[in-house]
This record gives structure tokens, sequence and C-alpha cells, in this order.
């Protein structure tokens, strides 16, 4: 009965369409604003779980088809679809996107029909990325994300906000460009933005490794991994809470969906010749960047270095694929780290999310984020100390919650490619738990620190609602992952025969 | 049978479910009622099973409940392995924590004392700690009856999840929520050995299922895989000895035993049960339910044996100077798991399992008798302060000699067998190292009743209490405290006489435990006794009981008939005294070396790596050079048309050189 409905193209435009709306009412509505804003986010929610429950996982094909000539000229088109790798990142966006609107209700005094009309308006453009199967279209959709976050950043960021936009834009603005022009030689090469078209393209070694690259400077930079991450711990800390959850929970899973979209299928054998690249890049995000987080004393820098680490699980598991392949005493396992990585990747979004929430929490009540201003918050704000320890273990990746999931499905694959990359992603375990519990020791346990914390007033409804639904998609998401990876598996299968294939 | 098993873990955590989020609507009666509830019908359920396994009735139970994932034709799923060795686990763990829920309801009455007044965190903590306690009943009985590793694993960490959240219950003390980090932490690192393991297993036999595991590991016997360069390693050492990894972090094996003395931070209940009698002791049932594993690598045998006997012998010796009367007993437990892994280790798994069981009893005994005296002393726990309190508490004075005498293995009592077992199959084993565990448990044996009746006398014999005022104080705990420890008592005196020769000679574990014929300890000391009766016989044969009679008796005669002694052995030795008083400098290596070390490299590699050379030189470096460039470019539009003229004829004349000379 939906197979009709342009569900995607409603998806991405409804939000953007009601985004213009809200704008246009203006702030002197405010609570009509933000009721409107509700709506709409509700709406696009609804309207884009058809793409789950009428989703056919039995097949790899794109699935919600839309196609149509946007600009002949360039034979540009307006093409959409999605397959099991993007479908669950869509709706992880729709869901996302209610409770940073739900979050962002009370705290967001300045312009509030601007910020939520930010976010919907990013939420639309967000699904326009995960739905493009042209290669412009993608790319349109990709750097308009940018303007929206870049609002939200410097309009409703903190102090040093201007800093913050800018490394952001120039950072993420960088990597594109040299997307632009590798997308556009394959244009030449082929004669259309095809994505799929790509797949199947021909390409030299020389070709592949040069479009590799480029395409790793977009991505990598997006995800972020080491060493170009120094934009997220900055960009997290100047935003508003409502920003960071964006930020962490879907806009860094652009990057990890550009690698499977194109990196993998476009060039395969360039992959498999810098995996070690990748490997190695990955490895030293879990590591390094966990021994990062561990001395920060800001919470949102220590959640965002905890971003990085979690999402090198996610690269990692992307390209050990072909170390498992040339291993013989492994007999599979390549698709079990693809499938790990995107686990993973919808894990920390909700993780992330709920996360960066609670700083949210302590920081509208007390204005700071600093760990050393808080201590013994239970005493006074015991439901929500109860939510923070629940993330925590999740963020430490406790088995029964979501973090568990894709980490051990990573680590399992990636003791196939090489005992000392399970070796070194396992201390995550050890360093994972150690900066989490550390945190939340020293800011949710003890004694009642100074009278701020103790005239604190626990959390009220409309944040209990929000951390309530990420608790309970996190302990779904942990205690029975079996539908999410059941939609996903042909797609990665499928792209994993592909890529099997040398294109030499 | 699918819904018994159901029920049996499921009944625990609807309690804990219900105590823990309608606690303040059914206060604190509608609480300790669900919870104890629950895992009383769990206890009785496991009864049954146990009975049904007895009569011969059940069959050995392996289905799968759902399935997790299914993810590159590896299936991952929630399922139950019911045998003999799980039916017998059940009845333990349901059984200690029913006891202990009962006890709780007289031990935490009065938990307002443990908070600031105006702290809300304090609000419904008696509700909380039985929703506590009843889920650490599901995750224990989780691990258990699992049949496959990534069940084990939730099992192994959700355990671990609850002692976190326990042993930091009053969350306002530091030195709490200090400890409970520390725990979690400290279980981590062994957690990561696990679940390397775990890889391994899952690359190797394609599968996690212990049946199918078990059933192709032979055929791995022999395959060498290389890890380091060319030197090739047996694949089954690297497994066992990655997943005994895990079992010394759950079980406070050294070196990573330190968590476990600390974990005494938090309310003594919960010392007794999850710190004592089950889930330190994950890690026994995890090498025993891995016998088709362990039996195929002397080296980790070897490596278990080794690493039991240290524990069981140096960490005893600390027992002998502790004056916290929960640490004493929680180094007699370090000491005690030792024991029961140098059984694992010369393959008398049932042995292991047999001390695992009899330990669990007297040992939650011991504690909860020592939480009694707790309450009798009005939280007090120095034992130099106590003294004469058997006049005043005689049942926890009887039920404490019961323990004690079980603990140092009295002819008869239950820890006797048990304990008498394992020293006689180390002596039967030709392992690398068993000469070492042999004297490292004998002699062990004198160190455990030395400091276990140091502990007695002091606490319950000599003179009063030292504080007037808590001498007025001081009376028999009331019944719902009491009833437990008699409870336990009881199988601490008959539980080994009774089973002694079904598990340990017998085919109880037929088929469940495999050992193979040249490692069978147990059967070749079997060949010499018939029935429990002439286990004891046996026993005034061998070296063991002497020794602990020898312990009891130094015991008394330093610390009861000639107090000085004991002052005067403490000046003499003070060298000695103080390495086991600082209990080997463990905590203060590993708070410079792992806590202040990775805060050190974080603070390096955040300064110099992330600051300095990512974005001062690379990022901020290229935003000024491109700054510098522009200055450069801003000084020549200056504006002036003499400059421009300038750069003109400067320009023309570099073009005409340029065309003359080429």
């Amino acid at each position: 009965m939906f197979a009709d409905l342009p569900i995607l193209s409603l998806t991405i435009w409804l939000p953007i369409i009601g985004g213009i709306l809200v704008l246009a009412s203006g702030d002197k509505t405010a609570n009509a604003t933000r009721w409107t804003a509700l709506v709409v986010a509700v709406l696009t929610f609804i309207v884009s779980l058809p793409l789950y429950s009428s989703f056919d996982p039995s097949t790899a094909q794109m699935q919600f088809v839309e196609r149509a000539p946007w600009i002949p000229l360039f034979s540009i088109e307006y093409y959409l679809g999605v397959d099991g790798i993007s479908m669950p990142l869509i709706i992880l966006t729709t869901f996302i996107t209610v409770f940073v609107i739900i979050a962002g209700w009370e705290v967001i005094q300045y312009k509030p029909s601007h910020y939520m009309a930010a976010f919907l308006i990013m939420e639309g453009v967000m699904v326009g990325v995960f739905s493009a199967l042209d290669a412009m279209l993608f790319y349109v959709f990709w750097e308009a994300m940018l303007i929206p976050m870049f609002l939200i950043i410097g309009v409703w960021g903190g102090p040093n906000r201007v800093y913050a936009t800018i490394k952001f834009f120039l950072y993420t603005f960088f990597g594109s460009v040299f997307m632009l022009v590798a997308l556009i030689y394959m244009y030449f090469q082929s004669g259309s933005f095809d994505i799929l078209g790509f797949h199947d393209l021909k390409l030299d070694l020389t070709e592949q490794i040069l479009i590799f690259v480029a395409f790793l400077m977009a991505f990598a930079v997006k995800v972020p991994m080491w060493p170009v991450h120094t934009w997220l711990p900055d960009a997290h800390v100047e935003a508003p809470t409502g920003g960071s959850v964006i930020l962490a929970a879907i806009m860094l899973k652009i990057g990890g969906y550009g690698f499977l979209r194109f990196s993998l299928p476009i060039t395969p054998d360039a992959s498999n010749h810098l995996d070690w690249l990748i490997i190695t890049m990955s490895l030293i995000a879990v590591v390094y960047i966990g021994f990062v987080a561990l001395v920060q004393q800001d919470m949102k820098k220590l959640i965002a270095y905890s971003s990085i680490a979690h999402m090198g699980f996610v690269t990692l598991g992307f390209f050990i694929a072909f170390m498992i392949l040339g291993n013989q005493n492994a007999t599979s396992g390549a698709v079990l780290g693809i499938e790990g990585g995107m686990v993973q990747m919808v894990s920390h979004g909700f993780i992330s999310a709920a996360m960066f929430l609670c700083v949210g929490v302590l920081y509208d009540r007390l204005h700071s984020r600093q760990i050393n201003d808080y201590g013994g918050v239970i005493n006074t704000m015991p439901v929500f100390g109860g939510f923070m320890v629940f993330f925590a273990m999740a963020n430490a990746g406790l088995p029964g919650t979501s973090g568990f999931v894709g980490e051990f499905m990573v680590i399992l694959a990636s003791f196939r490619a090489d005992f000392w990359f399970a070796f070194l992603a396992a201390t995550t375990l050890i360093i994972g738990a150690a900066y989490t519990l550390w945190m939340v020791k020293r800011v949710i346990f003890g004694k009642v620190a100074n009278d701020k914390v103790a005239a604190l007033e626990d959390i009220n409804r409309r944040e209990l609602l929000v951390l309530g639904s990420l608790a309970l998609a996190v302990l779904v998401l942990g205690v029975w992952p079996a539908p999410l990876v059941e939609v996903m598996d042909v797609s990665i299968t499928n792209l994993l025969k592909h890529i099997a294939v040398s294109k030499l | 049978m699918e819904k018994i098993y159901l029920l049996i873990v499921l009944a625990p955590l609807f309690g804990a479910i219900i105590a823990g989020f309608f606690g303040g609507k059914i206060g604190r009666a509608g609480a300790h009622w669900v919870a104890s509830a629950g895992v009383g019908l769990s206890t009785l359920l496991s009864i049954y099973v146990l009975s049904r396994f007895i009569s011969g009735e059940a069959e050995v139970y392996n289905e799968t409940v759902y399935t997790w994932m299914i993810s590159d034709g590896i299936r991952m799923e929630i399922g139950f392995l019911v045998d003999q060795l799980t039916a017998l686990m059940i009845c333990v763990v349901t059984f200690v924590s029913f006891c202990v829920h009962i006890y709780t309801i007289g031990y935490i009455a009065d938990d307002e004392h443990n908070w600031p007044k105006e702290s809300l965190a304090g609000r419904n903590s008696y509700q909380r700690f039985f929703s506590y306690i009843s889920l650490f009943t599901f995750s224990m009985l989780m691990l258990v009856m699992a049949n496959n590793f990534m069940q084990l694993f939730f099992g192994w960490e959700a355990v671990g999840l609850v002692s976190y959240l326990l042993i930091g219950f009053w969350s306002v003390r530091e030195t709490a929520i200090f400890a409970n980090m520390k725990a979690f932490l400290v279980n981590r690192v062994g957690d990561f050995g696990f679940i390397l393991g775990i890889a391994a297993l899952a690359m190797y036999f394609n599968s996690l299922d212990y049946a199918e595991v078990f059933a192709a590991a032979p055929a791995h016997a022999d395959t060498q895989i290389s890890i380091l360069g060319d030197t090739s390693w047996s694949l089954m050492s690297v497994i066992c000895i990655l997943l005994f990894i895990g079992a010394m972090g759950k079980s406070a094996q050294v070196p990573l035993h330190v968590w476990l003395p600390d974990s005494m931070e938090g309310p003594t209940p919960i010392s007794a049960l999850i710190h004592a009698a089950t889930m330190v002791t994950a890690g026994i049932f995890m090498v025993a339910r891995m016998s088709p594993l362990y039996e195929l690598s002397e080296t980790a045998l070897s490596f278990v044996l080794i690493i039991g006997a240290t524990t069981a012998f140096f960490t005893g010796l600390i027992g002998i100077v502790q004056n916290d009367i929960k640490r004493v007993v929680a180094y007699s437990t370090l000491s005690q798991l030792g024991y029961m892994m140098v059984a694992l280790g010369v393959s008398a798994y049932a042995a292991g399992i047999f001390h695992l069981m009899t330990h669990a009893f007297f040992k939650a005994l011991l504690f909860l008798a020592a939480g009694s005296v707790i309450i009798g002393m009005h939280h007090d726990q120095d034992i130099r302060n106590m003294g004469g309190i058997r006049k005043y508490m005689p049942w926890t004075y009887w039920t404490s000699l019961v323990g004690s005498l079980a603990l140092i293995g009295f002819p008869g009592f239950s820890g006797f067998f048990s304990k008498d077992a394992i020293i006689e199959a180390v002596h039967h084993s030709q392992i690398a190292g068993s000469s070492y565990a042999y004297y490292a448990v004998l002699i062990g044996v004198f160190v455990t009743a030395l400091y276990s009746f140091r502990m007695f006398f002091l606490v319950f014999h000599g003179e009063g209490p030292r504080d007037e005022h808590a001498k007025e104080h001081l009376h028999e705990s009331p019944k719902v405290v009491w009833i437990p420890l008699v409870f336990l008592a009881i199988p601490s005196v008959v539980i080994g006489y009774m089973t002694m020769d079904p598990i340990l000679f017998g085919d109880w574990f037929k088929g469940v435990l495999h050992v193979l014929p040249e490692h069978d300890t147990l059967a070749a000391l079997g060949e010499g006794i018939h029935g429990p009766n002439s286990m004891i016989a046996h026993g005034f044969m061998g070296p063991a009981l002497y020794l602990a009679l020898a312990g009891v008796f130094v015991a008394w005669f330093v610390y009861m008939k000639k107090p000085s002694l004991a002052h005067e052995i403490k000046t003499r030795f003070d060298f000695v005294y103080l390495i086991l008083d600082k209990k080997y400098y463990f905590d203060e290596l590993y708070q410079f070396l792992f806590a202040g070390g990775s805060r050190g490299i974080g603070k390096l590699l955040w300064n110099v790596g992330d600051k300095g050379i990512i974005d001062e030189l690379i990022i901020n470096g290229s935003a000024r050079t491109v700054g510098r460039f522009a200055d450069l470019a801003r000084n020549v539009q200056s504006g002036y048309l003499f400059h421009y003229a300038m750069a003109m004829i400067v320009g023309l004349l570099l073009l005409l050189t340029w065309f003359v000379i080429f």
C-alpha cells in the first residue's frame, strides 16, 4: 500500500518544507512554533517507518526507487533509493531528530523558530545524503548539510564558537572538494552521475588510488578518523546540545556510509591496496584517542573523543574485509566485520546522542561542562544518575546494550584478519570503561561537591521522555539485534561479492 | 522442562524489575516480598530440577530460546544448557541467593543511616538493594545456564555490572566508589583476554555454540598458529589461556586479585553472595565447563595450576595480618578460589566444582555471620575492638564455629572432603608445576587454620568488646538475620559427607566434565577410597589434617594464651609484616603503573599529538601560512600608482631579458 507513495521524497521534503514554514512563522508565537516543529518531526518519523516495515530484506537491489531527470544537460538525475545499508541510517536520522526537537524545547529561548527550522531542514538534507543515488544529488545534499550545522554552532554555540565553526567548515569543505573532483572525473569516464553505474566502472589501479584518496579525504574528515579529527572536539564543545547530538549521532555516520557506498565498491582494488592505511588509522583512533579521552576535563570533549574511538571500530570493521578474504585460515568473517561496523554506527547514534543529552541536562542547570564543577549529582538527581550510569555502561560496551553488539562483531572479525588487530581493538574494553566510568565516578557519585550541585533538580518529564526512549532503543538493540542485522545482511553480502572481484 | 528453565531465570528478573522500577510504590515490604518470592521460586524449581537429575529422570537439555542474530553464518543465540553441572550450580546460586535475600531484610533495614539526610540517592535504597540482588541472581543464572559463549559473556559482564552497582551501593562513600570502579576495570582486564579467546574460537570453529565447539575441538588439538613472527603456538593453549585470563579477573587470581579485598566496601550481604559464593566462582565454573578444551592443552592446565597455587598460598598469608573482619574473610576467599583453580589445573574438575559448592555454603555463612557481628558492633569492623562476643550472640557464635571448621577442613565437615580431595589430587598429578602446587596448598592449610581461628578467637573469645558503650548494646541479631545462618550452617556440615561419593568418584559428572585418562587424578585417588568414612580415615593418615590442627593451636596460643607474643612476632619480623600488610605492594604498583601511566600517556598524546602537532603545527599552521602569503600579496597591492608602474617596468625588463637570452 505504500509502494505507490514517494516515501523517500516525502521523508526528505516534508521536514525541509516544514522547516521553512517554521522559519516563516517566526518567534512571536514561540510555543506554536515548537509544536509545529515537533509535529513535523514526528510525522517525518512516521512517514519514514514504511522504509523499514515494507523493506524487502531478501534483495540487494535498491528499493523505494524514484528517478527523474533533473539537469539533463549533464545527465544529472533526481535519483533516490535505499538498500539495507542506507535504510537503517535514515530511520536513525528521523528517530533522533524527534528527540533533538524535544530536547531544545525550553532551553532555546533565542530565536527558537530558527533553531527548530535549522534542525528540520538538516534532517531532510541528511536523509537526502543517505538516499541519493545520483552523485551530483549526493554532493549537493552533502554540502547543503554543512550550512544548517554551521549556523547552529555559530548562532547558538558557546563562547569560542567562531573558531569552532570556521574549523569545522574548512575541515569538511577541504575534504569534500577532492570528492567533487573524483565524482566529475568518473562522470567523464562513465557519462553519467549514477552511483550504481560507478560501481561497475572499469578503472585502473592508479585511477582507483587517486579516487580512493579523494574519497578518503572527504569521508575521513567526516567520520572523523585520526589524524583529521581535531575539528570534532572543538565543534562539540561549542555546539548547543542539539547540535552535538546531530553531529555525533548522524553526521559522523555519513562518513562511514560514504566508505560503503563509494570507496569500497567503486575502488575495490585501491581499497585492498591501501587497507593497511585505514586499519592503522582506525586502530590509532581506538587506542590513542582512548588515552586522550581519559584526561579530558570537559565532559563534552570526553564524549567527543570517545565518539572518535568508537567510530574507529566502524572503519576497522569495514576495511579488515580484504585481509580476511586473504587469510586462508579464516573461512569467512568479512561480512561480520562490515555488519559489525554498521551496527556500531546505529548503536553509536543512540548512545552518543544520549550521552550528549545527559551532558546537556547538566549544562542547562549549571552552565558548566567541567567535570570538576560536579560531584555527587546522584544525591540530588537520582533518576538522572541512573540514566547516566546506564548510558555510560552502554558506551563502555556492556553486553545487553547496543554498544556491545558492534564492538563484539568487529573484534570477532578482526581476529580473523590478524591477532594484533583484535588485540588492539579489544583494549577498548579497558580504556573505554576507564574513561567513561571515571567520569561517572567524578560527576555522578560521591558526596555533594558544592552548593550548586546541592540545588540541582532532577530531570523533568520532557527529559525523562527523551532519555527513556533512547535507553529503550539501546536496550532493545542490545538484547535483540537480529532485526537490524537481517535487513542489512543481503546488501552487505552482495557488496562483499562485488568487492571481491577485481576491477583490473 | 523448557518452561521451568525459563521460569528459573525470569522469576528473579521479574522481581528485580518490580522492586527496581516500582519500589517507591510497593514500599519496602512489597519489594522484599516480590524479590524474595522470585528467587524463592527459582530455588524451589532448581531443587526440583536437581532432584530429577539425581533420580535419573531428567535428560540433558540443550535448546535455543531465541536467535540473537545470525551474521556471516555464525548463529549467536540465547539458549540453555542444563546438565548435571548446571543443575548443581543453579541450586547453589539460588539457595545462597535466597538465604541472602532473607538476611538482607534484617541487614539493610536501617539503611537510612548510611546516607546523608538530604540525599535523594538514599531514597528507596532498601528497594533498590533488593532489585540489585535479584538482578544479580538473574545474571548469574544466565551465566551458568548458557549453552554458548556469547551468552556466557553476557552473563559474565552482567554479574560484573551488578557487582559494580553493589560495591558502590553507598555511592556517597569515596572508598566505595573507588572500589567499584577498580573492580570493574580490573575485571575488564580479564574480559579483554576472555573476548580474544572467544574471537579465537569463533575464527577456528566458526561457531559459538558449546556443543559444536567441543565436538570439533579434538580435531584442532595439534593445530599450530603463529602470533608473533614465526614462533608457532598451540591453538588450544592460546585459546585456553586467553579464556583463563577472563577467569583470573572474575575469580580474582593473582595478579588480577586486587579488586576483591576492596570490594568489601559494599554491604555485607553482597560480599557473601557475589564476592564469595557465586560471582567469583564463575571463573571456576567456566574452566570446568570448558574441560573438553582445557584437556587438550597441558600448557594451559599448568598455567591454571601455577596461578591457582600462587593465589592460594600468598593471599592466605595476607589474611593473617588483616584486622578488618570482612577483609580477613575476603583474603580467605581469594585463597580458597586459588584452591579451586589448583583442582582444575590438575584436571580434577569435579573436585574444583565440589569445593566451589561447599565453599559457597560455608563462606556465605562466614560472611553473613561477620555481618551479624558487624550489626552487633554498630558497624565497627575492627577485630581488635571485639572479643567475648560469644556470650552475647550465641547463634552467630555457633554458626561461625561451624563455618570456620568447614573452612579449615575439620574431618567430617564439608570443607574437609573438598579440600582433601584437591590436595590429594595434586599429589597424584604429574603435570608441570604440580609439586610446587602441592606444597603451596599443603602449607596453605596451616595458614588457613591460622587466620580463620585468629579471627574467630579475637572476635568471639577473650575479653569483651573494648568499648563499654558497644558492650552495652551488644545483643544477638534479629531472627531474619540468624535463621539464614542456620540454613547455611546445615549444608556446611553435611553436604560434603552426603555428596562426596557421587561427585568425586561416581558418575555424576560423567559426560559433562571431560578428563583424559592420563590426567585423571581423581580416579587415581578414588582407588584407595570407598565412601566418606574411608575418606575421613584417609585424612587422618595425611599431613593436611595435622597442619590444620597446628594452625588452630598456634592461633590459640598466640592470640589467646600469650597475646604479648603476637606483638613480639610483629616487631621482630616487621619486614615480613610490612610486606604482608601492604599486600606485596600490588596496589601501589598498579596505581603508579596503570592509573598514573595511562593518564600520563593520555596527557602526552593530547598535548603533543592533538594540540601540538595536529592543531598547532598542521591546522593552525597552515592557516597561518595562508595568512602570511596573503600579507605578502597585500603588500603588492598597495594602491600607489608608482608601485604599479615600477612593477610593470621590472616585469617588462624581466620579459625582455628572457627573450634575449633564450
